[in-house]
């Protein structure tokens, strides 16, 4: 692992915006910055979005395995429960559907000039997730304990080494891609 | 037609490079491609602005503290990388209203800005509460096989396929 680059605040900062750079354009190249593609996708006709999440995760996790098989990643699960990532998931959906773009996706629709994501949803966003903040203990102390499944991933669920898990799923993913193609969507 | 002109690239091309992103991420930064939290922190200094340096020792910003981090210029970056995308290939332009809302609610920014908020207020209070969202749980999560971001994910698609088959089928039909 890269340990003394990771530690270099300045150059991490960097890395960051260039990175960032890099998934804008892309996301915007890809159409998913667009109001219109986003709804598309969630009402079933345009299946643009689910396309690029899916080969995103299908090159970034034979990738990353790689790198973690070699020593040169580890993983960072994120902790979850049914009461954060079910329910919260859904209240997520909502807004999805309602506003017509996701924190990455509103920030470059800013880049392309809408201005509904500018002055309204990048607005609503912020006072939604300072209201979050501030009903946090409450709902991390009840609701959010609800069905804990901790940071768990699923190889670590069936106990078997990753690849078990991670080639499988990929050629799961690959084959529903082509289903979708032949199906014309 | 040159490749950094044209107006759209193929989903499958654009998802391999953010997956070839995700992989520079955990190298270089050690870190999976988020965005959520840096509106988190964001409305954490607009609030501190108001209320002083007090809110930092709310709970949640004693989680994810108020600062300008690695996630935060990575949304700085993505609004530039999408105002270069779209100034190269001639789609920059000011738009009030999308094509689709137009066609269902009329042209009316003011409608469009009320529905906007109402969704962006869902859409903060929904990733926070989900502790990620398109990105740090759909693809950052999902790739990592963390049963968190896969059930998160898929509560995602389930919750906005409902939301918008209700706006589209039954109150604008």
């Amino acid at each position: 692992m890269l340990k003394g680059l990771h530690a270099r605040r300045p150059a991490q900062l960097l890395i960051g915006l260039l990175l960032g750079v890099a998934f804008g354009f892309l996301l915007q190249r890809g159409g998913a910055t667009r109001y219109d593609v986003i709804i598309g996708q969630l009402m079933l006709e345009d299946f643009t979005v689910v396309k690029i999440m899916l080969s995103a995760v299908v090159v970034g996790t034979l990738g990353v395995h790689l790198m973690k098989s070699l020593g040169l990643a580890e993983l960072h699960p994120k902790p979850g429960s049914v009461g954060t990532s079910l329910i919260g998931g859904l209240i997520f959906g909502a807004g999805f559907a309602t506003l017509g773009y996701c924190p990455g996706t509103i920030a470059g629709a800013v880049g392309q000039g809408s201005m509904d994501a500018l002055l309204g949803g990048v607005v609503g966003i912020l006072i939604g997730s300072g209201v979050l903040a501030a009903v946090y203990p409450r709902l991390a102390r009840g609701i959010m304990t609800v069905g804990d499944f901790k940071d768990v991933t699923l190889p670590g669920v069936f106990k078997v080494n990753e690849w078990v898990v991670v080639l499988p799923a990929v050629l799961l993913i690959v084959s529903l891609l082509w289903w979708l193609e032949s199906a014309g969507l | 037609m040159d490749m950094w002109t044209m107006p759209r690239w193929s989903p499958y091309l654009v998802g391999a490079g953010i997956g070839v992103l995700s992989w520079l991420a955990f190298l270089l930064s050690n870190k999976p491609i988020g965005c959520s939290t840096a509106f988190a922190r964001t409305s954490g200094m607009i609030e501190r602005v108001f209320r002083g340096s007090a809110v930092e020792q709310k709970e949640y910003y004693r989680k994810f503290p108020i600062e300008i981090d690695w996630q935060w210029m990575l949304v700085v970056g993505v609004v530039l990388g999408a105002f270069l995308s779209a100034a190269l290939s001639g789609s920059l332009r000011l738009e009030w209203v999308p094509a689709r809302f137009e066609s269902a609610f009329g042209h009316a920014p003011l409608l469009r800005w009320i529905i906007a908020i109402i969704g962006g207020f869902l859409m903060g209070f929904g990733s926070r509460w989900a502790g990620g969202c398109t990105s740090g749980h759909g693809i950052s999560g999902a790739l990592q096989m963390a049963v968190s971001s896969w059930v998160a994910a898929i509560s995602f698609f389930i919750g906005g396929i409902v939301v918008a088959m209700l706006i589209f089928r039954v109150i604008a039909g």
